[in-house]
């Protein structure tokens, strides 16, 4: 366990890219799939000053709640502990998954009924439990249909959202036992929570994530729209929460706009189903609810993020997946092609602190800088921007990296590095400059045919026969 | 055409693409800018605002490029640009890049009297246009710049409107951007050339006869595409159409892109 599953070599993100951007049906239901969550957005925010405020008190909420994280963790611990719920600490995918195994092994426990949680897929939970011989079971009906399929999440909010209906008609035919191929929606959903049900019945643990932690209360906010998050909570002797550091806010009071936030913006819903408050495990008195509460904290690269001021913008993300959904990139090449845990442009800026630079610098050269995200996001994360400095320290000399990310100057490169100073040395002289530009033009005729990626897409690019400068001289 | 201002005199930084490549839309651009009653004054020494730099992460390299054009600008004067991508980079990323060094206050002084060219038309010249061609169908691409860190997606619609003959089709998913991207375009061919893919059947299928566009990076990725992958369409900056169809003057021949 000691190198991440999810590493991904860089090489193999442009192969992924290509396959599905030149498969016609995939492009048409990535398409087709972000323009239906993007309306549902637009309706839910008709009124954009309306928008702007609640994206301004967003912003506020989670750079105060960030800028007092080392307190405010102190005390959500303390509340939680004063709650009755465990908490616990990990640096590390590896260290958490060994506190989750000796809870398990603790209690004797064989199986897992798990809500949805994109930190226990940082994780690889799953994988590491099978691993012991405990077996997981998704009941998010999306994170269900991946784990049938034996593949991952392509997008935060919708895990399944690179599947046809067709698709997953013939999966559940051919993996579920007894079910007969049927591409009635209702008829799918209804064999999926009869599968499901009977194993919240049995299971020994319920998994979650954890939307907000609210430090003065010590609650768990946990929003879900298929109740499979409150049955997963609510019915196994152990509940256990996962999620990851930088979700804790201060007051109950910073919550409400949040999830509105939230909610609005990742699936166009003004509130969500089911919103669950978890302020502890079963009291006494009460006829439902787990005997035990853990909380699981995990760092995995976030603090590397914190340390750094600019950086630390990327860990104000509520995870609501508005960027990727308005992405032309992603829209593009769907969320398996990034090879990280989250994909997106979220993905681009988090991905360097979960992994290193090294692994996933391309990611944030993948992007034309459009500040589609950015316009969207509810919290005002600057994606853009952080994707400029992530390629500045990917591109860095590592001898003069600043230690900021782990893996900076990974994609130096001496080559590239004398193209850019030739470049900045013609640039910056005008006499160079002009010589430059009146020899392109002179020679035009010299220009090359294969210009490398451009002529892929493009008709090649030639010089026009006289520079603007010097047609503005003959005018004159 | 008419305009009332007070201004007589502005910079003009024609941007790398246009001196190099485009060269008409500048050209097109000065005239109409004179036309309007500018004096327009052309910095010889200036190269290039430093973005392809930038955005690729070599901020020293952007640093060296942008701080030559700083100098360049020693009246009060506005200084247009003809494309929205390089009036946002010197307007919203000049105080950022120099933030901190001995020309921040330089950089910051120049970023506040940058004009996208048709922000300029509008809302300081105010500029009234008659349109002396004949009945065409035209689609509009603002490039994200423009859109985001500009008000040019405002003004330049604004400009067209005033045109009575030119009708504005607006193409499915007109917001988006075209995957041009600078550097982008030419490291990620794979997924640049799946969005312009896009953009191009887009507007073919909006049924305009000519693109428009205040951005040259925008112009010769999306009318470059049309050319390698069939029948081609027809690009023109704005400042060449606005020429064309105002004054039945322009310089763009239709040939070069």
């Amino acid at each position: 366990m000691s190198q991440p599953l999810n590493f991904v070599p860089v090489a193999e993100f442009r192969e992924r890219a290509r396959a599905v951007v030149s498969n016609p049906d995939l492009q048409k239901s990535l398409r087709g799939a972000m323009d239906f969550l993007q309306a549902k957005r637009t309706v839910q925010f008709p009124d954009d000053a309306e928008l702007q405020r609640l994206r301004d008190l967003g912003e506020a909420i989670r750079q105060y709640s960030l800028a007092h994280l080392p307190e405010l963790l102190v005390t959500l611990e303390a509340k939680l502990s004063a709650n009755g719920i465990h908490v616990h600490w990990a640096e590390t995918p590896e260290e958490a998954n060994a506190i989750f195994i000796d809870i398990a092994q603790r209690h004797q426990a064989r199986t897992v009924i798990k809500g949805k949680s994109m930190v226990s897929e940082e994780m690889e939970l799953n994988h590491a439990l099978q691993e012991v011989s405990i077996d997981a079971l998704e009941s998010d009906m999306g994170e269900y249909i991946v784990q049938l399929a034996d593949e991952k999440p392509s997008h935060i909010i919708m895990p399944a959202i690179h599947k046809t209906k067709a698709q997953i008609a013939e999966l559940f035919a051919e993996r579920i036992p007894g079910v007969h191929y049927t591409d009635s929606v209702d008829e799918l959903i209804q064999i999926g929570r009869k599968v499901l049900r009977e194993k919240f019945a049995a299971a020994d643990i319920g998994v979650s994530g954890v939307n907000f932690m609210v430090a003065e209360t010590g609650t768990l906010c946990l929003v879900e729209n298929e109740g499979n998050g409150r049955m997963s909570t609510t019915v196994p002797r152990i509940h256990i929460a996962i999620t990851g550091i930088e979700k804790v806010v201060e007051k109950l009071a910073h919550v409400p706009p949040l999830l509105s936030l939230l909610t609005r913006s990742a699936t166009g819903q003004a509130v969500t189903t089911y919103v669950n408050m978890i302020s502890s495990p079963r009291k006494p008195d009460e006829l439902d609810g787990p005997e035990e509460v853990h909380l699981i904290l995990l760092d995995n690269g976030r603090t590397q993020a914190y340390a750094d001021e600019q950086l630390r913008s990327t860990l104000q993300c509520i995870r609501c997946g508005a960027c990727m959904n308005h992405c032309p990139v992603y829209t593009r090449i769907g969320g398996h092609a990034y090879g990280t845990t989250y994909p997106g442009p979220i993905g681009k800026i988090i991905s360097p602190h979960l992994l290193g630079l090294a692994s996933t610098y391309e990611l944030a050269t993948a992007s034309t800088l459009c500040g589609a995200c950015a316009e969207v996001c509810p919290v005002r994360i600057p994606i853009p921007d952080l994707l400029i400095r992530l390629r500045t320290e990917a591109y860095t000399n590592p001898a003069t990296a600043s230690q900021a990310v782990r893996g900076a100057g990974s994609a130096y490169s001496s080559v590239a590095m004398a193209l850019w100073h030739a470049w900045a040395a013609t640039y910056r002289h005008p006499v160079l400059y002009r010589a430059f530009t009146w020899c392109a033009s002179r020679f035009r005729f010299l220009t090359p045919g294969k210009q490398g990626g451009w002529t892929v897409n493009h008709r090649a690019m030639q010089p026009a026969r006289r520079r603007f400068r010097d047609q503005l001289k003959d005018r004159a | 055409m008419t305009a009332s201002t007070e201004i007589r005199d502005v910079y003009f930084f024609c941007t790398c693409l246009v001196d190099l490549f485009v060269p008409e839309a500048g050209l097109d651009a000065v005239t109409l800018l004179e036309k309007s009653g500018v004096r327009v004054h052309f910095p010889e020494a200036q190269t290039c605002c430093g973005q392809p730099a930038y955005t690729s992460g070599q901020p020293e390299e952007a640093r060296g490029v942008a701080r030559q054009q700083l100098g360049l600008f020693p009246q009060p004067w506005p200084i247009v640009l003809p494309s929205g991508s390089c009036a946002g980079m010197m307007r919203h990323h000049y105080p950022t890049l120099f933030a901190g060094t001995a020309d921040q206050a330089r950089a910051e002084a120049v970023a506040n009297r940058v004009w996208e060219l048709s922000e300029f038309l509008v809302d300081v010249l105010g500029v009234q246009l008659a349109d002396q061609g004949a009945p065409t169908r035209v689609a509009l691409h603002t490039s994200c710049s423009a859109r985001r860190e500009t008000n040019a997606l405002r003004t330049t619609r604004a400009l067209l409107g005033q045109l009575e003959q030119v009708t504005l089709e607006i193409q499915d998913h007109e917001s988006e951007c075209c995957g041009f991207g600078g550097m982008f375009s030419v490291r990620h061919p794979e997924i640049s050339g799946g969005i312009v893919r896009d953009k191009v059947a887009a507007i073919r299928a909006c049924g305009a006869e000519t693109l428009i566009t205040g951005d040259c990076g925008c112009m010769l990725n999306i009318t470059g595409h049309a050319a390698k992958t069939g029948s081609a369409i027809p690009g023109k900056h704005l400042a060449s159409f606005l020429l064309e169809r105002s004054l039945g003057l322009s310089s763009d021949k239709g040939d070069a892109k």
